[in-house]
């Protein structure tokens, strides 16, 4: 695909927004994820058809139309749902906490753990092991050769946006309970999305599964031993995977 | 008629001269200038300030001391710079004769410059420590409170009257949290009670996971300076850890705000706070302001609705006094530090350094016709930025910080 896209902490707000409408009707987390998946899918497809298709390859373009995107969804959001911050219910069954061998962790928190680990496999075996998923490969190798062969790359791509869009958007709704809808939180989000990808590396699925448990062990470690640094020991291994390998730790491109 | 460059001189010299004498006579509106945020996470708030101020100048026919009132509202999205360019925007373009705002200490801090350049007249909303300390701004005077002015007071109230011995503080890593957290450490420590332990987390840390893990139980009381919803997500998640019934939450002016306390659950019930404003407060202005207010908007006023609110009738007052004559600066800004008028948050005087000395409430959050709000459970009156210490000693010690007092009790 190739799409420098900004608009994912954007889509994720959006999720979690649309996920509290649809809880006002029907009080059900797992609905509302599934909601709000299908809708930002579908939001992420107009975006892809419309707009970045015709930025194939302007990396600044893509940059700029995006974040101008996302800038577009966040006053939207606050026109439609306000600047207040609003809370999404745990799940009933998960709002007690689990004690563990003298810890307490709340069990919500575990099951957003467990949902991480499945959409992972599934994702890895969507890439690796089904036909589709070699289409995807192919695609992104070499489009016109995939071209050639019979692979209908361009829907192939909006597919796949879309699938993204809605991992965003569902995601936005499964993080509600713990950090609910607010305006900036689709700022907040941003950017650990982004230091997982270029930590782990672009276009590879194992380095943003690598990305992301190492940048959750290092900022939580991090701000637990020295609090004053929280960003610096956040951004710092990003900073050096950048300057010493481009392509991440996994990746197929530079970043 | 060729230009030439001795007309351009004629002509401009002739403007800058006609903009140099003030306009004496009394003649037009008075334009009033909001410096606010509509736009971005600041949002909630600065819309509850617009709101609250055209309350105030419709109740009055949009009539003060007599004369015409034009409102003119600027958005800055609660970017600093942004704030300047809009404030000189409002006084070249617009002509303001006062401003009221801007919402957040960052913007004030950043427009400091520009607002003694230009000799504008503010009633300030952000609580930035030291425009009002060791080095006032003439021009500004505010109405609301410095950041630690509400925190000190809560101090004094959990040492004293809660009897807590050890707490923890944790506040948002800017000015505005290190300043408040600066002041409850010194006036809890002075009574007494020792401050363990200290988390600064992050301004726009999404999740308090770590730090909720972190939080030591063998302790009375956890302070919360935080402000907009970062107060409302950290007790969400401080509930879903379990530590509920371990540790007591206090909190600071903004922690518990009416704005989020309206989207909150029974885990706030009975949380103590601090603050110049509650909507529960029992005075005839409030009645009618908070009334009136939750009437039009189905929803109390806050913190940042009081805060126009109250300068408003600062206003008010002031140009009573001085006839309406807004454009002489220096009788207006003599005017201001010398009245005393009731407001929605109850009396309100100045200092010489054109803080406001006022009353601050003790709070405790409770269930009323079915919502929760801050009831009022005891009331610190006339306290001054400077609590129960002496101005000159105040000022000679460094501005309120993360460094400032130094914490001694602090365990690891």
């Amino acid at each position: 695909m190739r799409i420098a896209n900004l608009t994912h902490g954007a889509l994720f707000m959006l999720g979690a927004y649309i996920g509290v409408s649809v809880m006002r009707y029907i009080p059900n987390l797992w609905v509302a994820a599934l909601v709000a998946g299908l809708a930002v899918a579908a939001f992420g497809g107009l975006l892809e058809r419309l707009i970045l298709r015709k930025l194939g390859g302007n990396v600044f373009g893509q940059v700029l139309v995006t974040l101008g995107v996302s800038f577009i969804i966040a006053d939207a959001c606050l026109l439609g749902w306000g600047g207040d911050p609003i809370p999404i219910q745990t799940p009933a069954i998960l709002q007690a906490p689990v004690r563990m061998a003298g810890f307490v962790f709340p069990a919500y928190r575990l099951a957003v753990v467990v949902i991480a680990v499945v959409v992972a496999i599934l994702l890895y075996l969507l890439m690796e092991r089904t036909r589709l998923g070699a289409m995807i490969r192919a695609g992104v190798d070499d489009p016109q050769m995939a071209s050639a062969v019979g692979i209908p790359v361009s829907r192939l791509f909006t597919t796949v946006f879309c699938l993204g869009a809605a991992l965003a958007g569902a995601g936005g709704v499964i993080g509600g309970p713990i950090m609910s809808a607010y305006p900036g939180l689709d700022a907040d989000m941003l950017p650990l999305a982004l230091i997982v990808v270029i930590l782990g590396g672009v276009g590879s699925l194992l380095g943003a599964f690598a990305g992301a448990f190492i940048t959750g062990f290092v900022y939580t470690f991090g701000v637990a031993l020295l609090p004053d640094l929280a960003y610096v020991i956040l951004f710092l291994p990003m900073i050096l995977v950048i300057a010493f390998r481009p392509r991440g730790l996994f990746g197929k491109f530079a970043a | 008629m060729p230009f030439t460059r001795r007309r351009f001189m004629q002509a401009t010299g002739a403007a800058a001269a006609a903009a140099a004498v003030p306009v004496r006579a009394q003649a037009g509106p008075i334009r009033l200038g909001l410096m606010t945020v509509k736009t971005g996470p600041l949002a909630s708030g600065g819309i509850d300030m617009e709101r609250a101020l055209t309350q105030y100048l419709n109740e009055r026919n949009n009539t003060l001391a007599g004369r015409k009132v034009e409102l003119i509202v600027a958005d800055s999205g609660g970017v600093p710079a942004q704030t300047r360019t809009k404030i000189q925007e409002m006084v070249e373009r617009n002509h303001i004769h006062l401003m009221i705002g801007p919402l957040d200490t960052a913007s004030a801090l950043a427009a400091d410059d520009y607002i003694r350049q230009a000799q504008l007249l503010t009633l300030s909303v952000a609580a930035a420590e030291d425009m009002t300390q060791r080095k006032p701004n003439p021009w500004f005077t505010r109405g609301t409170s410095t950041s630690s002015q509400s925190a000190m007071p809560l101090a004094d109230y959990a040492a004293k009257t809660l009897g807590y011995k050890r707490v923890a503080v944790i506040a948002d890593d800017i000015a505005y949290g290190h300043e408040m957290c600066a002041g409850f450490m010194r006036v809890f420590e002075d009574a007494g009670g020792k401050v363990v332990q200290r988390m600064f987390p992050p301004l726009t840390v999404p999740d308090y996971g770590t730090y909720l893990a972190q939080l030591k139980t063998n302790i009375d009381a956890v302070f919360l300076g935080f402000a907009g919803s970062n107060g409302f997500r950290y007790l969400r998640q401080f509930n879903e850890y379990g530590l509920m019934g371990k540790v007591k939450p206090i909190g600071g002016m903004t922690a518990l705000d009416e704005a989020v306390l309206r989207n909150m659950g029974d885990e706030a019930l009975g949380i103590v706070t601090s603050c110049w404003y509650s909507a529960e407060i029992d005075n005839p202005v409030n009645q009618k302001f908070a009334s009136a207010f939750r009437a039009q908007r189905k929803y109390d006023p806050g913190f940042y609705a009081a805060a126009t609110y109250t300068e408003a009738a600062v206003l008010e007052a002031t140009l009573n006094r001085i006839k309406g004559a807004i454009e002489d600066k220096p009788a207006f800004m003599k005017a201001v530090r010398g009245i005393k008028v009731d407001t929605c948050r109850g009396p309100v005087r100045f200092d010489e350094y054109g803080n406001v000395i006022g009353n601050v409430y003790i709070r405790k959050v409770a269930r009323k016709e079915g919502r929760l709000v801050n009831s009022v459970i005891h009331t610190y009156p006339n306290v001054s930025q400077f609590w129960m210490y002496k101005p000159e000693e105040f000022l000679e010690n460094p501005v309120y910080s993360r460094d400032w007092p130094p914490a001694k009790n602090l365990e690891s």
